[in-house]
């Protein structure tokens, strides 16, 4: 699904990896583990310009619209799906069909109450839900997510992870919480200074294992 | 059961639209025939003109072009001072009240009654120019100082004088947003003194009304050339070394000797601006007959026709500024369509809505609908400037949407709040423009004052400006307290 053989990844003039070989097979759930610095949005920036059509995007800030409530921003993970002048309809007044089904999302993340409440009256945790719920809705097969739990507390953080997994059969995210990784994805890659300093399987690591990486 | 709408968007959504509304309803009533036989054979002919304009006259061309700038220099240096002396006293409310009611008597109105003191001469200019921009100027340095951070003059000694504490702790910082804001102005001053052409002053506007309306479109598209090039290369001689030697120049070219006879001025104040009924002896019986006819037949018609068309005028702007600011919008288009954009957008706001009317009375023929195609481009072009540059500041996600989802989804909800600050702060100047392009036909407020400084009844004048000054008013108080409701923040390069 995603590979990299000995690339040099980074921003113009100054490269985070400079001799990356990755390889990322369908139907895995990847955790991205690391100090903060060592390259996890850089990855995820470039997984996703090799499959920018078949990835459901989770950006660090979330990057929702603040003033359009939370069914207009999840109904924005479906922009593709519709022609431009249902999109713009659905703006202005929702169908009731796209009511039903972004209520349905919202509901699972215990959104129901503020479907049509603008996302900058919400806190960040549920910001970061609204996120989850566009890429919900995007209903596309690969995940790419920054931090995407990190305002939430930890226990809602695991409910909502495999929600979110269960909806994609490919993902890779990026966690600071080690627990959290190993509960929920099948394998664990781990970065320091741009360079793959782990990469394991789940069932083969334990928290001690992970620890290492931030020494 | 739905969940409740609580979004911030619906906010602006329910008061642009109530403001659409108005427009629309305007628009339903406004007067917008063309009586021009064959605009098309006309605007054919102004394009030639334009194509191949005459340069050719060139002794009246430069007089008129040194008269506007000297005009333009002793108006903006009059203004900023006077300006600059209400702004050091701007925490007294009588200050502030004296400012806002001398901005809002347009330059041409002030002209108006200048000629019957002054005549045509330079002191008329100056003065017509110097005295609203001083209120404007004690308006923006005033806000200047208010917002400046107060802390350096709180750390000076105690007892330290009240003078010093302003030279040391305040002007300092301010001075930089001062010297650019009066950069801006001169620019608008010098729109301004071209404008005063069209009741007879010798600029720029003047030669241009006489060849648009003989029909020397060439003749007139080289003071209209000449004038771009002035205002487009401002940057490069505006140099502030150089202002006292452009003021000395602008001195010593047109210098402002009044000569008026006392007599005159008192005869003016006490006898020509007094209500006809009151200065033949009448009591107030007679003076309420005099304003009920006034009301009936001048003040009335020239309100409801100045909001009309103001109102229907506000639309458009809001309808153009929402179709161009993509044009110069780094999210939208490419290097091509922007360079378009911007030139498009330059040409637009740096034309005087005054001169537009002109020209699209020409072509269409007297109606409202120059009135509103003038002020909405115009305007637009400044609104979408603005929003353009403010759509600079947005970043969206890697996977936005592009085209028209992009613009419906991504954009314009972001620029909402600036877009609508920037057209609320614009309304006052669309009802003061409206008002003035009565001068040229339109039967606005501008049209009664005209007349009745052609029909020497001065006591009418008087009242039909108040009339102007009040409307201004209380648009500016509406427009304050939909931003403040809305509470949207004051967007960056609002002039």
């Amino acid at each position: 699904m995603f590979q990299f053989e000995q690339a040099r990844l980074g921003h113009p003039g100054q490269a985070v990896f400079e001799n990356l070989t990755l390889h990322i097979a369908k139907g895995e759930h990847v955790a991205l583990l690391g100090p903060s610095g060592s390259g996890k949005s850089t990855l995820l920036a470039a997984l996703r310009q090799q499959q920018a059509d078949r990835v459901a995007w989770c950006p660090q800030d979330a990057d929702l619209v603040p003033m359009l409530s939370v069914f207009h921003n999840i109904y924005m993970g479906a922009l593709d799906r519709q022609h431009s002048l249902i999109n713009l309809r659905n703006l202005i007044w929702p169908s009731r069909h796209q009511k039903s089904a972004i209520g349905e999302i919202a509901a699972q993340l215990g959104l129901a109450e503020k479907l049509f409440t603008s996302v900058d009256k919400l806190s960040g945790g549920q910001a970061q839900r609204v996120a989850l719920g566009r890429a919900i809705y995007s209903q596309r097969q690969v995940l790419l997510a920054d931090e995407p739990v990190s305002s939430v507390d930890e226990h809602q953080g695991l409910a909502l992870l495999k929600k979110i997994l269960g909806s994609h059969p490919t993902a890779v995210i990026a966690l600071h919480d080690r627990s959290l990784a190993l509960q929920c994805c099948s394998r664990v890659i781990g970065l320091r200074d741009g360079v793959i300093a782990l990469d394991a399987p789940c069932d083969s690591l334990s928290l001690a294992d992970l620890d290492a990486l931030y020494q | 059961m739905t969940p409740s709408l609580n979004t911030t968007a619906s906010g602006w959504r329910r008061t642009s639209g109530l403001l659409a509304l108005a427009g629309l309803l305007a628009l339903c009533l406004a007067d917008l025939g063309i009586s021009e036989v064959s605009p098309g054979h006309e605007l054919l002919r102004m394009a030639q003109g334009f194509l191949s304009p005459d340069f050719s006259s060139t002794e009246f061309l430069w007089r008129a072009v040194a008269n506007t700038l000297a005009f333009a220099w002793q108006g903006t240096a009059l203004g900023a001072l006077a300006g600059f002396c209400m702004a050091v006293c701007w925490q007294w409310r009588a200050v502030r009240t004296v400012a806002a009611s001398l901005r809002a008597v347009h330059e041409l109105f002030w002209g108006l009654l200048l000629l019957q003191l002054t005549g045509l001469s330079t002191v008329t200019a100056v003065l017509a120019i110097a005295i609203p921009y001083s209120g404007i100027f004690a308006k923006v340095f005033g806000e200047f100082l208010e917002e400046a951070n107060p802390a350096p003059a709180a750390a000076l000694p105690s007892r330290s004088k009240a003078l010093s504490v302003f030279f040391y702790a305040r002007l300092p910082l301010v001075w930089q947003a001062f010297k650019a804001y009066g950069g801006y102005r001169l620019e608008c001053a010098i729109r301004a003194s071209a404008i005063l052409g069209f009741i007879g002053l010798p600029t720029l506007g003047f030669h241009l009304e006489t060849a648009f309306r003989e029909g020397h479109y060439d003749q007139g598209a080289a003071l209209l050339y000449l004038f771009f090039l002035i205002i487009f290369t401002l940057r490069w001689w505006l140099r502030p070394a150089l202002i006292p030697v452009y003021l000395i120049a602008a001195l010593a070219w047109a210098p402002p000797v009044i000569n008026i006879k006392p007599a005159i001025l008192i005869r003016f104040v006490t006898e020509d601006l007094v209500p006809a009924p009151l200065r033949q002896g009448g009591g107030i019986s007679e003076l309420i007959s005099w304003l009920s006819t006034l009301w009936q037949q001048q003040l009335w018609p020239g309100l409801w026709q100045t909001l009309v068309l103001g109102m229907g005028a506000l639309l458009v702007t809001a309808v153009l500024s929402l179709l161009l600011f993509p044009l110069i919008s780094p999210l939208f288009g490419n290097r091509v369509s922007r360079f378009g954009g911007h030139g498009l957008l330059v040409v637009l706001r740096t034309t005087p809505e005054f001169f537009l009317a002109f020209f699209f009375l020409i072509l269409l023929g007297p109606s409202m609908l120059p009135g509103i195609l003038a002020l909405a481009l115009h305007t637009g072009a400044i609104v979408a400037h603005l929003t353009g540059r403010f759509s600079e500041s947005l970043s969206l996600r890697a996977d936005a949407p592009n085209g028209l989802n992009r613009y419906a989804w991504e954009v314009l909800p972001r620029i909402s709040p600036n877009l609508l600050a920037f057209l609320l702060y614009r309304w006052e100047v669309i009802m003061r423009e409206t008002a003035v392009l009565g001068i040229l036909g339109i039967h606005t407020l501008g049209f009664y004052i005209d007349s009745s400084v052609a029909e020497f009844r001065f006591d009418r004048t008087l009242v039909l400006i108040v009339a102007t000054v009040m409307l201004n008013l209380l648009v500016d108080a509406l427009s304050r307290g939909i931003r403040k409701r809305l509470r949207l923040k004051p967007g960056h390069g609002v002039g």
